[in-house]
């Protein structure tokens, strides 16, 4: 039903995403859909790498990681941006479409009263793209 | 950018990212090799839903001193404190203006050697990086960022001022072109145009934009080439070594984020003043010239179109309300010489470049000069201001400026600016005077810088005396309030970098903190009394932050020097 799997990460908070990544390559394993895996960093050193190259390697080795954990195929797409705060969504857009998913799944956090000031990425991915999106709580 | 990779479900195959030396960015470059992580010394703590990403001490002390410091103020009182930081203000500039004059001279030609030695060959970010943004994007952040809302008040206020006033600023001691409301015989009125048009670029020129450049470039080598966290500290590197990691960096850090936000705050809370009374005066509306509520509001305003500038991220929100700018600017520019004398303009702007050419040795000199007035209360107080301004404008240039060789950064940030204030200051300035050669004492310029001096007048009057004054004057005002709003913008976003401890994708949380305080420190103040006594206080950071720049000079070419060229 499902033929290309994106899974959001943030390199970051790699501990917290842990269901979100064991529910992603369920999906996988059960559709046997490959998973894609994003990140986006900034183009200034950041706590994860100095650069975009260097974040780029560490998304791959972590995709590899997934792979041989999980048992399934992946890839790895990172971008880069110069105010990813803000460009979040904008780029998971790109990434779907430039990845051809038509599955998001994603980690999300508690919501809380600032949600109806910054509302949740996953809702606005839902709204503005065709995948389907799977928000793991 | 996007890089994608296939990866294989073959656990043999992995590599190990850490046991790895650092990549290089985008093709070769010095990276440096620290064991310093971006953010190790931050704090996540939890505010209500708000969770943070802090720099432990910088953020607490920064924002500590900043209330400690309006607090006194208004404790002891606007006036007495205006008294005092004003004094120290007057005493710093009085007594360093040769220090001033010869690290500002410093800086013009460190700029101007990098640019034609082979250092110019280092590109930003790598030798194979590419630049995220557009010439006319680029430039028009640059300006909105540094430089837009003094040009609106001093492009006709200055030149002006030079030709016309009696109160013994003259620079080098010319004479002036109207004495007593009787104007001077043609070649002293030529030769004290040129002197004023001269002396102003002068302060807009390649100096102010040296200083700009210097810091820029600097933090742009140091982060995209080099690896360290984007954030005043990193500069001092090759200097401090891994100490820049303690003390002497928190408190570089530190002074940035003060002068910034003083610096912004208390233009924010002058320029509402000046603002209202732009709107009064245009709008014929009387109360609001002076009144302390209307001017709040406007805070309030500016404030509230900074936030969502700053919600809408670096790409939707600064940079589109700059390029708006820039083209509004143009307008306007286009306009004053289209009505006024158009030819006259073009002939006088080669000559100004030429006098500014000329008399620039004259008016960088140090020592052994008897204009006072000029030297120490203009000259060392702009280089006080620009200094003390240049962490915030040099960090957000450097965030823009990747992707460029250091020539071309070094054209595009110090040559080009200089030709677009020398054309700026040409028109305005320019007309203002032509004015007053014209009309004399019936001249709308004359009436608001000599006769009467309020200085925030001085654009309205000058454009009063030509056709459609109502629409050019209304879009002057709207520039002056976007050009807040793009300061207020692209400083929050600096000091927010600054104070996560270079981190540019700290919880959005943060800006919008630091935005809502910059208005709220401008507002205070506006009510409480004690804006130019904080105006001061952040114009005085420019002494320490001179000599600061001078190691930065030193830190600059020995990290230049490190890297490959093309």
């Amino acid at each position: 039903m499902y033929k290309q799997i994106l899974v959001p990460v943030d390199l970051t908070h790699v501990d917290q995403l842990g269901k979100a990544l064991q529910t992603a390559a369920d999906l996988a394993r059960h559709y046997d859909a490959p998973v894609c895996y994003v990140g986006i960093t900034p183009e200034a050193p950041s706590p994860v790498a100095h650069n975009p190259k260097e974040f780029a390697r560490k998304l791959e080795a972590f995709g590899n990681q997934q792979a041989s954990d999980h048992g399934i195929k992946a890839t790895t797409r990172s971008y880069s941006a110069t105010d990813p705060a803000i460009d979040i969504n904008k780029t998971l857009k790109k990434a779907v479409e430039e990845s051809g998913a038509d599955l998001v799944v994603m980690a999300s956090h508690m919501p809380n009263v600032t949600d109806y000031i910054w509302p949740s990425h996953g809702g606005w991915i839902a709204e503005h793209s065709s995948a389907s999106v799977f928000v793991v709580r | 950018m996007t890089s994608e990779n296939e990866n294989k479900p073959d656990p043999g195959a992995d590599a190990e990212p850490d046991t790895e030396a650092l990549p290089e960015p985008e093709g070769a470059s010095d990276v440096i090799e620290t064991d310093y992580e971006v953010g190790q010394d931050n704090i996540t703590p939890q505010i209500g839903p708000l969770g943070l990403d802090i720099h432990n001490p910088v953020f607490a002390i920064s924002a500590a001193v900043i209330i400690v410091f309006v607090a006194a103020v208004l404790a002891v009182g606007g006036e007495t404190s205006a008294a005092f930081f004003g004094d120290l203000r007057g005493f710093l500039t009085s007594t360093f203006d040769w220090f001033f004059i010869i690290a500002g001279n410093i800086f013009v030609l460190v700029c101007l050697g990098i640019l034609v030695s082979p250092l110019g060959k280092v590109r930003i970010g790598g030798v194979d990086a590419t630049p995220d943004y557009s010439y006319a994007g680029w430039f028009a952040m640059l300006f909105a960022a540094g430089m837009g809302i003094g040009l609106m008040f001093f492009g006709v206020l200055e030149p002006v001022y030079y030709f016309a006033t009696p109160w013994g600023d003259q620079p080098l001691g010319r004479d002036i072109g109207i004495v007593d409301g009787e104007l001077a015989d043609p070649a002293t009125i030529e030769a004290a145009r040129l002197t004023a048009m001269a002396a102003t670029i002068y302060h807009w020129g390649l100096h102010p934009w040296a200083i700009y450049a210097i810091v820029a470039l600097s933090l742009a080598l140091f982060a995209y080439n080099k690896g360290l966290p984007l954030t005043v500290r990193s500069i001092f590197y090759p200097i401090f070594g891994e100490r820049i990691w303690g003390w002497p960096g928190h408190v570089i850090d530190i002074l940035a984020v003060f002068a910034t936000l003083f610096g912004l705050a208390t233009s924010l809370g002058l320029g509402a003043g000046q603002a209202a009374s732009g709107i009064g005066f245009v709008f014929g509306i009387d109360w609001i010239s002076g009144n302390v509520t209307a001017a709040v509001i406007l805070i309030a305003v500016i404030t509230l179109l900074a936030l969502i500038s700053v919600l809408r991220g670096l790409d939707g929100g600064v940079k589109k309300l700059s390029e708006i700018n820039m083209v509004l600017a143009g307008v306007l520019l286009l306009f004053v010489i289209a009505v006024g004398p158009t030819m006259l303009l073009v002939t006088q702007f080669f000559g100004n470049l030429g006098a500014y050419a000329s008399d620039i040795f004259a008016l960088s000199n140090p020592v052994g000069r008897e204009d006072d007035g000029y030297r120490q209360g203009w000259t060392a107080f702009y280089w006080a201001w620009w200094i003390s301004w240049s962490p915030f404008v040099g960090m957000f240039i450097a965030r823009v400026s990747r992707g460029r060789s250091v020539r071309e950064f070094i054209t595009c940030v110090l040559l080009i600016p200089t030709v677009v204030s020398a054309i700026w200051m040409t028109v305005f300035g320019g007309t203002g005077i032509n004015q007053i050669v014209e009309l004399v004492t019936e001249s709308g310029v004359y009436g608001y810088v000599v006769d009467s001096y309020v200085p925030e007048l001085s654009l309205f009057g000058m454009l009063a005396d030509l056709p459609l004054a109502s629409i050019t004057s209304t879009l002057a005002i709207i520039l002056v309030i976007v050009f807040f709003v793009t300061s207020s913008d692209s400083g929050s976003l600096v000091i927010d970098t600054i104070t996560a401890g270079g981190k540019i994708n700290a919880p959005v949380s943060q800006r919008v903190f630091w935005v809502i305080f910059e208005g709220v420190v401008a507002a205070v103040l506006l009510i409480g009394g004690g804006l130019a006594a904080l105006q001061a206080a952040s114009v005085s950071t420019g002494l320490p932050f001179a000599i600061v720049l001078l190691l930065a000079c030193y830190a600059l070419v020995k990290g230049l020097m490190a890297e490959p060229r093309e």
